[in-house]
């Protein structure tokens, strides 16, 4: 059962990646692409964290896996923010 | 079926190294170069992960991608002339480079070969299994870089050393980064304590998992580079006067303690019994601090100019 729940887990989070690598790809500009990027990304691997914590077998590395993801939250959120607000001061919306 | 998966798997792994090298190489923008060469260090870390050998795969990812990508970065900040330097060079040189290149790659390519084909012959992997409970470790890797074969590791901190002293001969650093906003500001205040932390657990889990000196060195650094990103033109680097001791002490101590070794007749970098362990952390946590000075200097350029670049300066102090 746990099993069961985990695959759907991660199925579900790779399908956030998909979308986001999609929207990377199609959307028209930078601040589309980067709203793609960072809300999809993020919420699939927090569903493919979910889903390998549960695999894990023990609670010290789930919760390592956790510290990992809150890690790639703030560092995708951060670098996200960078990169939005370097494109708004220099005009370069494409 | 499993096997099967991990196969294809690996096959796109290796694709995809050579794909990201030859883009990396191949392409005019420089900047574009760096970005695929980041992501080639990753993905080779995976590789070496998949090898089995996470402490190279850690060492990787720490200094092939991230330090490597920083200092890389950095030099392209402080050169945007060099973006044009690629279209200069002449054809006669680049058809030596490639010369070159394709006959580095047939030695490797034949050296490959010779140990593929060698089968069973003389392997040291069993020596170090056979011998790791002497060494004062249990990580293998740790007691061979430590212990075994701590001659080597002496000597590459040695090269380190003459390395970041060639950047410092290059003159007072370049001019920092402005003030970050709010949200770099608040990452880096909330990450270079964890990276100390980090940097800590990865000196002490040396002695019996993936960690050590180098990669515990590369995560201080990581929080040095960070800081400098930040708008702190030292990068929490101490002053210089201090930070002169601190980059030579790695190969201070290690020698300190191979010659007091070998005055007490054990022989030069021969572990008494018992005390191996012991030693063992002292060096690494003297070379943790000696690799992280190193590559703060290095990605800083040499002494800042806001700091003291005088070893009497009164400047030090705060940032």
């Amino acid at each position: 059962m746990i099993d069961f729940i985990a695959i759907v887990l991660i199925v579900t989070g790779i399908g956030f990646f998909a979308v986001g690598s999609i929207g990377l790809l199609r959307l028209p500009d930078l601040h589309s692409r980067l709203h793609a990027l960072t809300k999809a990304d993020n919420l699939g691997l927090g569903l493919v964290t979910l889903g390998t914590a549960l695999l894990a077998g023990s609670l010290a590395t789930a919760i390592k896996l956790l510290l990992i993801w809150l890690l790639v939250l703030a560092a995708s959120a951060a670098s996200a923010n960078l990169i939005a607000r370097h494109a708004l001061e220099r005009g370069d919306e494409r | 079926m499993n096997a099967l998966l991990w196969t294809l798997l690996d096959l796109l792994l290796a694709a995809m190294l050579l794909g990201l090298g030859w883009a990396a190489v191949a392409t005019r923008d420089l900047k574009r170069g760096v970005a695929l060469f980041i992501a080639f260090g990753l993905l080779l870390a995976l590789a070496w992960a998949r090898l089995r050998a996470p402490d190279l795969a850690l060492a990787e990812a720490a200094i092939g991608a991230g330090l490597a990508g920083a200092l890389l970065l950095a030099a392209l900040r402080d050169e945007p002339r060099h973006e044009k330097l690629a279209a200069a060079h002449s054809r006669a040189g680049l058809w030596t480079l490639n010369l070159l290149s394709v006959l580095l790659a047939v030695v490797v390519a034949w050296a490959l070969l010779c140990a593929l084909e060698m089968g069973e012959g003389l392997r040291l992997a069993g020596a170090v299994t056979d011998h790791i409970g002497q060494s004062g470790v249990s990580n293998p890797v740790t007691a061979v870089l430590l212990n075994f074969r701590a001659y080597d590791t002496l000597l590459e901190l040695a090269v380190i050393l003459s390395a970041v002293l060639g950047v410092l001969a290059l003159g007072p650093a370049r001019r920092g980064y402005g003030l970050p906003g709010p949200v770099l500001g608040g990452l880096i205040r909330w990450l270079v304590p964890l990276l100390i932390v980090t940097a800590g657990y990865l000196l002490w889990v040396g002695a019996h998992a993936p960690g050590g000196a180098f990669q515990a060195g590369a995560t201080l650094a990581a929080a040095a580079v960070l800081l400098r990103l930040g708008g702190v033109d030292r990068a929490g680097l101490p002053a210089a006067a201090v930070s002169r001791w601190l980059l030579a002490a790695g190969l201070l101590v290690f020698l300190g303690v191979g010659l007091s070794l070998a005055g007490l007749g054990y022989g030069f970098l021969q572990y008494p019994a018992g005390l191996a362990g012991g030693l063992i952390l002292v060096i690494e946590s003297a070379a943790t601090l000696s690799i992280a000075v190193a590559l703060a200097l290095a990605y800083v350029g040499g002494w800042s100019r806001s700091g003291s670049t005088q070893p009497d300066s009164t400047q030090g102090g705060s940032h």
